[in-house]
């Protein structure tokens, strides 16, 4: 699976592809290698890799022997620029990592934030978390659902997929203005608080999209071509899971329950009734399956924040995390510094450390905040969880087809906006 | 064939304008996802917004086959050469849109790993604004693009500069 020791240089460069990288005057025999064994390289501009991924396939045949997968073809440098933003710009700059989940992105730095800050959200700003974090799995799920298909060359599904989701990117775009990279979630709450009319949206994207998929699930589930292609292929044990540090639909389709909202429960999650979604086969299928039944799950949980939203704020009333009410600006002058300030200077965030994780639709995304009292934060580090199930295809495609890996890749459902960051 | 037939069946225009035509009614653009705004992409391709009615809905994983390539998303320091030679292998004429500000300028992310603005790497024809572009930005980048490509001289073209 992995290379034990040192790799050799000859063997590394041959790894490589590209002769620019050796020294002029290096004399090392580049040629062929003696054995049948093939490397391809496949990406980072291929279109099933989900994003700018490259892998380095090993192949005897069509038999995949070894994988390297190489990353940074999007790194972006955000965890570098989170220590030049205030805490208050936090939010927009981690909502661009995983692109299929900017609400939790948010989420999960708020709650860092917020844990070291020692505040607690009103109840209402929890809901409207969780109302707006589910809403997030559903589309990722959706988008998962339309790409894998289109990988798969179903190219319907992918039509279908991507056309639910427009259903929660216009509720998005009522909300908060941005259909994707909401910038919604910030510390101390939420902000704005739901549009009018939010009840009866909501309850038609619950009532719409798991009809739907349920209808697009009968060209797929049923398909010989489909199933044949996904039963079976990228077999991952839940010891090997555990080992490599795979979490979300990964893990459960191993077997194994594990969930950060019912494990370690954040924003009132465990005010909701809701079940963990398992599958036992540990192989692409299984994945398949938890995702959709995730959907349902989520509109499960959905339901109950419609019937029990509780009313009040959508943001803590602290005018040291929070900005004033537009119209107090006008008439207090307490309320303009405290505005200008927190624009300005941002708050402070009292010195130390800590970390969150939520469950991300992909899995467990964690938000490692370390602050040293003055508000840039000193070092924000992101659990990308992306990256570890990157780190972990090489065990899912080695002894399978080429054409597998194709699966693998959608049925991790990386996201290399998170894994590079 | 006889020239009799002559009088009804044809039309008479100016070979410019023809092969404009082709050209804008047919772009077809590469794959040249790179972040959030590939989604978008994606979006503007798909059902809701359908981009088939501009004849561009086949999104073409070869860039030997492609006339637009939409930089969708931010292009960091090791993407950028990759970009340089997907952009180098499509053929003349050829069409650059940078969609959305990290294309465009760098967008938030000013720091050592993004390149600030893909038209350092590239000509770019057109850009979009947003973050990410919504599909309405992206299909009147895409009109105002093939705007360019109608009134444009098919004898005068440059080859893009190196």
């Amino acid at each position: 699976m992995f290379l034990p020791g040192e790799t050799h240089r000859v063997e590394l460069t041959r790894e490589r592809g590209i002769v620019t990288d050796v020294p002029e005057g290096t004399e090392e025999n580049l040629s062929a290698p003696e054995d049948e064994t093939m490397i391809i390289n496949m990406g980072p501009q291929h279109p099933s890799t989900h994003g700018v991924l490259r892998l380095m396939l090993e192949l005897d045949g069509e038999e995949i022997l070894r994988v390297k997968p190489v990353i940074g073809y999007l790194h972006t440098g955000m965890e570098k620029t989170a220590e030049e933003l205030l805490y208050i710009q936090g939010s927009t700059n981690v909502t661009r990592m995983d692109y299929m989940n900017p609400l939790g992105n948010e989420l999960c730095f708020s709650l860092a934030v917020e844990r070291l800050l020692g505040i607690e959200v009103p109840e209402r700003a929890q809901a409207i978390r969780v109302l707006m974090a589910e809403l997030c799995r559903i589309n990722s799920h959706l988008v998962w659902f339309a790409t894998s298909g289109m990988d798969l060359g179903a190219t319907t599904v992918m039509i279908h997929g991507l056309r639910e989701r427009e259903l929660i990117l216009r509720f998005f775009e009522k909300t908060s203005g941005l259909r994707m990279n909401c910038d919604y979630v910030r510390p101390g709450g939420v902000a704005a608080d739901l549009p009018d009319g939010w009840v009866e949206d909501v309850a038609e994207i619950i009532e719409v999209i798991p009809r739907r998929l349920h209808e697009s699930r009968d060209l797929l589930d049923d398909n010989p071509i489909f199933q044949k292609r996904m039963r079976g292929v990228g077999i991952l044990t839940r010891d090997e899971a555990i080992a490599l540090g795979a979490t979300g639909p990964i893990l459960r389709a191993t077997g194994l329950a594990w969930d950060i909202r019912k494990a370690f429960p954040y924003s009132g999650y465990d005010r909701y009734e809701f079940d963990i979604p398992t599958q036992e086969g540990c192989d692409a299928w299984s994945r398949y399956q938890v995702r959709v039944a995730e959907v349902n799950e989520s509109a499960r949980i959905i339901r109950q924040v419609i019937e029990t939203m509780p009313p009040g704020d959508y943001r803590v009333q602290d005018r040291k995390v929070t900005p004033p009410p537009r119209h107090r600006i006008d008439v207090s002058m307490e309320a303009l510094i405290h505005h200008f300030k927190l624009f300005t200077e941002g708050f402070k965030v009292p010195a130390g450390e800590t970390y969150v994780a939520i469950e991300s639709p992909k899995g467990e995304l964690g938000c490692y905040l370390v602050s040293d009292g003055v508000p840039p934060a000193y070092r924000q580090h992101t659990r990308g969880l992306c990256f570890y199930h990157v780190h972990a295809m090489p065990s899912m495609m080695v002894g399978g087809l080429v054409a597998d890996a194709v699966v693998v890749i959608a049925s991790a459902d990386p996201v290399l906006g998170e894994v590079d960051r | 064939m006889a020239l009799d037939d002559l009088h009804a069946n044809f039309l008479t225009t100016q070979l410019e304008k023809v092969v404009n035509w082709a050209r804008y009614r047919s772009t077809w653009p590469a794959t040249f996802g790179l972040a959030c705004c590939a989604i978008e992409m994606m979006a503007t391709g798909a059902a809701h917004y359908d981009l088939s009615r501009f004849g561009m809905e086949v999104f073409r994983a070869s860039p030997r086959q492609a006339d637009l390539m939409i930089v969708a998303g931010r292009v960091s320091q090791k993407m950028a050469p990759v970009l340089r030679q997907v952009y180098d292998q499509m053929p003349e004429p050829k069409w650059v849109i940078s969609m959305g500000a990290c294309a465009s300028t760098g967008g938030i992310f000013n720091n050592y790993a993004i390149v600030q603005g893909v038209d350092q790497i590239v000509p770019v024809d057109v850009y979009a604004p947003g973050c990410p572009p919504g599909p309405e930005t992206l299909m009147n980048a895409i009109l105002t693009l093939h705007d360019q490509i109608k009134s444009s001289e098919i004898l005068k073209r440059e080859p893009a500069a190196s």
